[in-house]
């Protein structure tokens, strides 16, 4: 399968401040790949890097590329850009309640993205607009389009971000952290829609997520963020299986399963290191019970393992 | 929205009753009276007491205000003790000029002001941000009647190219309308800057971007009429203080209006006139307010719902 989306060793800065440190990941059509982390790792400024949007909030790409289908979006006009996002780059945020604008109507903030990239007229934009919020099970979606978002549920308004994100036709959704915000029975239906598009559209879609959960449920490859560096990447399987990295594996210990004896849900000791002082070495080891003294003083090379990555002095047996 | 703007209007009228009270007890506390304006030095105490009963100023102040209110609720305003003349008529001849100058100083901060802001707000902290906020900062710390008077000081005396007063042909309007209008317009400017910068980090900014729309139709499309909800808001407010503000320039430039009658009328203690006068600025005041909550729900639906 080749790479729709394909980052090489992307690094990045905000000012003087370096958040993403080498990281290469790819998703091709038909493909979920689950961007995991806690909050702060990195994931949510890999999407924007992604989209090429990082001038919005004052961040760069210091080094490595994004490539869109072959094309490096670096050596793109901005123009060119533009016609990615939204476009064949269909992007689902991570709080619904603030992502639309709320003096604009609904309809016409679906419209304008096919009017956009499709080229429609408003008549035909208007129509495709019902067309999408009908397929994602919008009851009355006449009525909904002429709705002022503050009219809508949180649950209703992500999918209207969803539609926003489809209304393009495009290649690739990022979504990130698409049901953070959302009721749980919501989160269940969200992450639904999202699986169906891959499996009836053929996109590819990059979840960003902090729910390895989700990650088991429909992802099927899986790349894990630390501290701004790639811990762990591979298929989903083999890594819920034996997980190599510590980090990985410590995620995997906070999902909950059922009949766990109480007080056995454990949670990660320690707390996501600021960019401002990443540790040397390593920078799980603070965290880390297998951490040495290589640890501490030198970074782990990413090596193969299976058919993914993993980056660590220490990994943990395959199964 | 309806039953909003019925009770927004019933509201309106205690605050009327009470400024109508300020009005017409803050003037019988400044010392003397019309009567000393119209008889000659020397009259005898019967003369004085003779006018004081036709002018009805022998009955005590809330029989006074009583017979005031009534009239002016059945929309006479009483005849000038001074000038002797219905104050309706003087009203109506002052109030024209008043409206022409602040609805064009109001229409200059206005425009002037929010260019200025979209273009400080599209190049922030770049040198055309810096130098529109520098000349912001020094428009709208200068006080009115000073700025006049420097106006005309540069370009009325030295250059020649406005006349220094008086209220014939458009060259008489454009200095006493950019004295009037550059505290607003800097107020505006700064107002849609900061409000500008501020929706342009909001959430759904971000996913503009991100769904491909270019960045200039974005600022002008979506941010500004964000930015531009509190800008009504506050030009709203301000109707009623241009009008109120304009007293002093009408004054400095010597041109016709309500200021200079409200000036002229308060030195020879014409109460009717006077008390006219100040119940247009306050009613001003009280449209401006009511207007700028009408503006408000038109633009965002969500005051609407809140309303409704």
């Amino acid at each position: 399968m080749t790479a729709l989306l394909d980052l090489q060793s992307v690094s990045v800065s905000i000012g003087k401040v370096a958040l993403l440190d080498g990281i290469s990941l790819s998703v091709a059509r038909g493909q979920i790949l689950g961007l995991v982390g806690e909050s702060g790792s990195g994931k949510s400024l890999t999407a924007m890097a992604a989209m090429g949007l990082l001038p919005l909030i004052g961040g760069r790409v210091t080094q490595g590329a994004v490539r869109f289908d072959g094309q490096d979006m670096a050596a793109m006009t901005e123009a060119e850009r533009r016609k990615l996002r939204g476009g064949r780059i269909g992007f689902v945020t991570q709080n619904p309640m603030t992502a639309l604008d709320p003096v604009q109507r609904i309809g016409e903030q679906v419209d304008v993205v096919s009017r956009l990239h499709l080229g429609l007229d408003r008549k035909a934009a208007r129509a495709r607009t019902l067309d999408l919020l009908t397929q994602l099970r919008i009851p009355e979606a006449a009525a909904v389009a002429e709705a002022w978002p503050h009219q809508l549920s949180g649950g209703m308004k992500q999918r209207i971000v969803i539609a926003m994100a489809l209304a393009g036709e495009p290649d690739l959704i990022i979504a990130d952290e698409p049901t953070t915000a959302l009721d749980v029975t919501v989160q269940a239906q969200i992450i639904q829609i999202l699986g169906n598009l891959v499996r009836e559209k053929g996109v590819a879609l990059m979840l960003i997520t902090h729910d390895m959960g989700v990650v088991a449920q429909i992802c099927d490859r899986v790349a894990v963020l630390y501290g701004g560096r790639l811990a762990e990447e591979g298929a989903v399987a083999p890594i819920f299986a034996a997980p190599a990295h510590p980090y990985t594996s410590a995620l995997i210990g906070c999902i909950p399963q059922e009949g766990m004896a109480k007080g056995a849900l454990r949670g990660i000791p320690g707390a996501v290191p600021s960019a401002l002082a990443f540790p040397t070495g390593c920078r799980f080891h603070p965290r880390c019970d297998r951490a040495s003294e290589l640890c501490r003083s030198t970074v782990p090379p990413t090596d193969p393992r299976g058919d993914g990555r993993v980056a660590c002095h220490h990994p943990g047996a395959l199964a | 929205m309806l039953p909003w703007l019925v009770k927004r209007l019933l509201m309106l009228v205690p605050v009327f009753l009470a400024v109508s009270v300020v009005i017409f007890s803050i003037l019988h506390f400044i010392p003397g009276d019309p009567i000393d304006n119209l008889l000659k030095i020397g009259s005898s105490p019967e003369a004085r007491a003779e006018m004081e009963v036709r002018y009805g100023l022998d009955k005590p102040l809330p029989v006074q205000y009583g017979i005031w209110l009534g009239n002016v609720l059945q929309g006479d305003l009483g005849t000038a003790i001074v000038a002797r003349r219905p104050v309706a008529d003087l009203i109506a001849q002052a109030l024209p000029h008043s409206l022409r100058l602040g609805g064009l100083a109001l229409l200059f901060s206005t425009v002037v002001g929010v260019v200025l802001g979209v273009v400080a707000a599209l190049n922030r902290d770049r040198w055309p941000d810096r130098a529109i906020m520098g000349g912001v900062l020094v428009g709208s710390t200068m006080p009115s009647f000073w700025l006049g008077l420097i106006l005309i000081l540069i370009f009325s005396v030295s250059l020649g190219w406005f006349p220094v007063s008086g209220a014939r042909g458009w060259q008489s309007l454009v200095l006493p309308v950019l004295t009037i209008g550059l505290g607003g317009m800097a107020l505006v400017a700064r107002i849609t800057r900061v409000s500008m910068i501020e929706a342009s980090g909001r959430d759904f900014v971000t996913l503009l971007h991100a769904k491909g729309l270019s960045p200039l139709r974005i600022q002008l499309r979506h941010v500004l009429r964000h930015a531009l909800i509190p800008v009504v808001t506050i030009l709203a407010l301000r109707i009623g203080w241009i009008l109120g503000g304009a007293v002093t320039v009408e004054v400095v430039f010597a041109r016709p209006g309500l200021g200079t009658l409200l000036i002229k009328s308060l030195s020879q203690h014409d109460y009717p006139v006077v008390q006219a006068c100040l119940l247009m600025l306050a009613m001003a005041v009280m449209l401006g307010t009511l207007l700028g909550d009408i503006l408000q729900a038109l633009m965002d639906p969500r005051v609407r719902a809140a309303l409704s």
